[in-house]
């Protein structure tokens, strides 16, 4: 070369030109890795709707179900529990179901099908652990005020007995409402809301 | 040394001559200075840990199985059936709580003596790096065990990520490979704490220790002995690392070594803190433990993540809150605009502030481990709010004013005049 400082204009094309294909096969290369972390089709079968059989549970006892690997509560509420639902209407963040943490059809005052039947996902939107049922006897523990509801252990979020957060938890928004159909009166379908499915 | 052995080395050393010019320059012919006090045990410290984890970590997977059935009581077998296999279990699990402790006093040297500032920037930024590796190899490694206080704590952590905008749900199965934590999140967890994370932690302790010995250490003075050489052209305050410090840290291991067979011979669980109580119960994805706090080592940034409340029906706030929690120390040689390095030659302002954020730093720990409702409530006054959160919210105010105010304290802060040479 005649002039050492002088870049060679072809060298540096074929340079960069070699780099931009290396680095595209580089990427392309990353796609498998990345892809195998998604669910595998075998945790994608295990998604499945689940049936539960209600008629065992007497009022005021909740029912733990496992879909999708998640607890689903279904919950059958008292008299009573029904009356403090109304009654915490002034306590909790989002009264009246506002965020779509439900399919339509429980986006109700008891976010529920049936008044008494709840069915939600019993899993804090806070952080994902499990809340516990505090019922309105543990005044000692929850405050004198507490009508009764679910208490998350990890981070103290609270909820009333439709699933609605408290104001001023770190809880963001209600518990899920997941899709669900009566397949008779004690039989109801978790996970899928079309009959005959 | 035999002649027969010194014809050995001389073969050996005419084939790679690498070899002993990398130990005079890392070893014998590495100018330290003169004046290391205590605080400089820890980073000779926290490689000897690291030697530790490996090893015994090697030894744990030879036991340990990483599939949802059987990890739980695979961890018993290595507890009850393997010979010797109990020790080296709670080597490992006292050794997690021992890095933290050494790294956290290593970082804390950091600030005292402003080892972060120039030239020693991308030293500071491996070292937040080594930190976020750490921190990675904890949580991964905490999953393993498969018991109630793994299982949650992943639960809890994985779904930071669903709370970031738009992508998060997707995201947060894309890490776990399921919908819920699963065998599939704890096959590669193990893979990532056994092989991914230690290469990177390995490589990083590498690129540490290059750029501190291309800068020279700092020292409690933060006088640069480089600026400061004899006629031979060696720093006239400093001492070859080897014997000098070698021998100074040897001392630091002992006594570490004895109080870590204290840890691991009578104490073990550190009455739940090194060891959680609820890990003794087998994974249960439908059941929540009453109380669940991650290990102590996380507590101040899980106390800033409970302290900020929800905003727009999302709790990103609070993550974001945690993340830049520890993003911020990499900004910290540009957010000290102080002219002198050393806490000794600092005025008031940093020592109120330093001070300031250390105890805050502790307080926020303690408050992780405890539930919000610890310290009962505030009276009407206050809208009869927790205790805990309201301290934990001044915490983490002061936490990041540390960090936020750092350029108008240390630039209007007082200072004593900087020796030439380092003091005794």
């Amino acid at each position: 070369m005649s002039d050492a400082k002088k870049p060679d204009a072809k060298r540096r094309n074929l340079i960069v030109a070699t780099a931009v294909v290396g680095g595209a096969a580089g990427a392309g290369a990353a796609v498998p890795f990345v892809a195998s972390w998604f669910p595998s089709e075998r945790a994608k079968a295990a998604g499945a709707p689940i049936e539960v059989d209600i008629s065992k549970l007497a009022p005021g006892e909740l029912g733990i179900f496992e879909w999708r690997g998640q607890p689903v509560w279904v919950f059958k509420r008292s008299k009573g529990m029904l009356e403090s639902i109304r009654e915490s209407d002034s306590k909790v963040a989002d009264p009246k179901s506002e965020e779509p943490q439900q399919p339509p059809y429980a986006k109700n005052e008891f976010r529920s099908i049936k008044e008494d039947v709840m069915v939600v996902v019993g899993v804090c939107t806070h952080l994902g652990c499990s809340p516990k049922e505090k019922t309105a006897a543990d005044k000692a523990e929850m405050g004198a005020d507490w009508l009764g509801g679910f208490y998350c252990p990890c981070h103290g979020s609270k909820f009333d007995f439709a699933g609605r957060v408290y104001k001023g938890v770190p809880a963001p928004t209600n518990l899920v409402v997941p899709p669900y159909t009566y397949l008779s009166d004690n039989k109801i379908l978790i996970g899928d809301d079309k009959k005959g499915a | 040394m035999s002649t027969k052995l010194m014809a050995l080395w001389e073969w050996f050393d005419a084939r790679m001559p690498s070899v002993k010019q990398e130990y005079k320059k890392h070893l014998t012919e590495y100018y330290a200075p003169k004046n290391f006090n205590f605080w400089y045990y820890f980073g000779s410290l926290a490689l000897f840990v690291l030697v530790i984890q490996i090893v015994s970590g090697i030894w744990l997977t030879m036991s340990y199985k990483p599939d949802a059935n059987l990890a739980f009581g695979s961890v018993e077998y290595i507890m009850r059936d393997v010979p010797g296999g109990w020790v080296i279990r709670y080597i490992h699990s006292t050794g997690a709580s021992a890095f933290f402790l050494v790294v956290y006093l290593h970082m804390f040297r950091g600030l005292l003596y402003g080892s972060y500032k120039t030239p020693r920037e991308l030293i500071w930024i491996f070292g937040v790096l080594i930190y976020l590796c750490l921190m990675g190899e904890a949580f991964f490694g905490y999953l393993l065990p498969w018991g109630q206080m793994s299982y949650w704590g992943a639960q809890v952590i994985v779904n930071l990520f669903s709370s970031v905008p738009f992508i998060g749900p997707d995201l947060a199965v894309w890490i776990r490979g399921d919908y819920v934590v699963s065998d599939a999140t704890l096959n590669r967890f193990f893979a990532l704490h056994v092989i991914a994370l230690p290469l990177a932690l390995l490589g990083l302790v590498v690129v540490h220790l290059l750029a501190l010995h291309d800068v020279g250490s700092n020292n409690p003075d933060g006088v640069e002995i480089k600026k400061v050489k004899g006629p031979d052209g060696k720093p006239l305050d400093g001492i070859p690392f080897h014997p000098y410090y070698t021998v100074k840290d040897i001392v630091g291991v002992v006594v570490f070594l004895a109080i870590f067979c204290v840890v691991i011979f009578f104490a073990p669980e550190m009455g739940g803190y090194f060891l959680e109580y609820n890990n003794f119960v087998p994974a249960d994805p439908l059941v929540t433990p009453a109380h669940i706090a991650p290990v102590w080592y996380f507590t101040p940034y899980y106390s800033i993540l409970r302290a900020v409340p929800p905003m727009f029906y999302s709790q990103f706030p609070g993550v974001l809150a945690m993340g830049l929690a520890v993003l911020l120390l990499f900004f910290l040689p540009w957010l000290d605009r102080s002219p002198v390095k050393s806490i000794r030659y600092r005025g008031p302002y940093y020592k109120i502030a330093l001070t300031t954020f250390i105890i805050s730093f502790l307080v926020l720990g303690y408050l992780g481990t405890v539930p919000t409702n610890a310290w009962g409530q505030f009276g009407p006054w206050l809208g009869e709010a927790e205790r805990c959160t309201v301290v934990a919210r001044i915490g983490t105010i002061l936490y990041f004013l540390f960090f936020l105010l750092m350029p108008w304290y240390t630039a209007r802060d007082s200072v004593k005049p900087v020796p030439e040479r380092v003091t005794s």
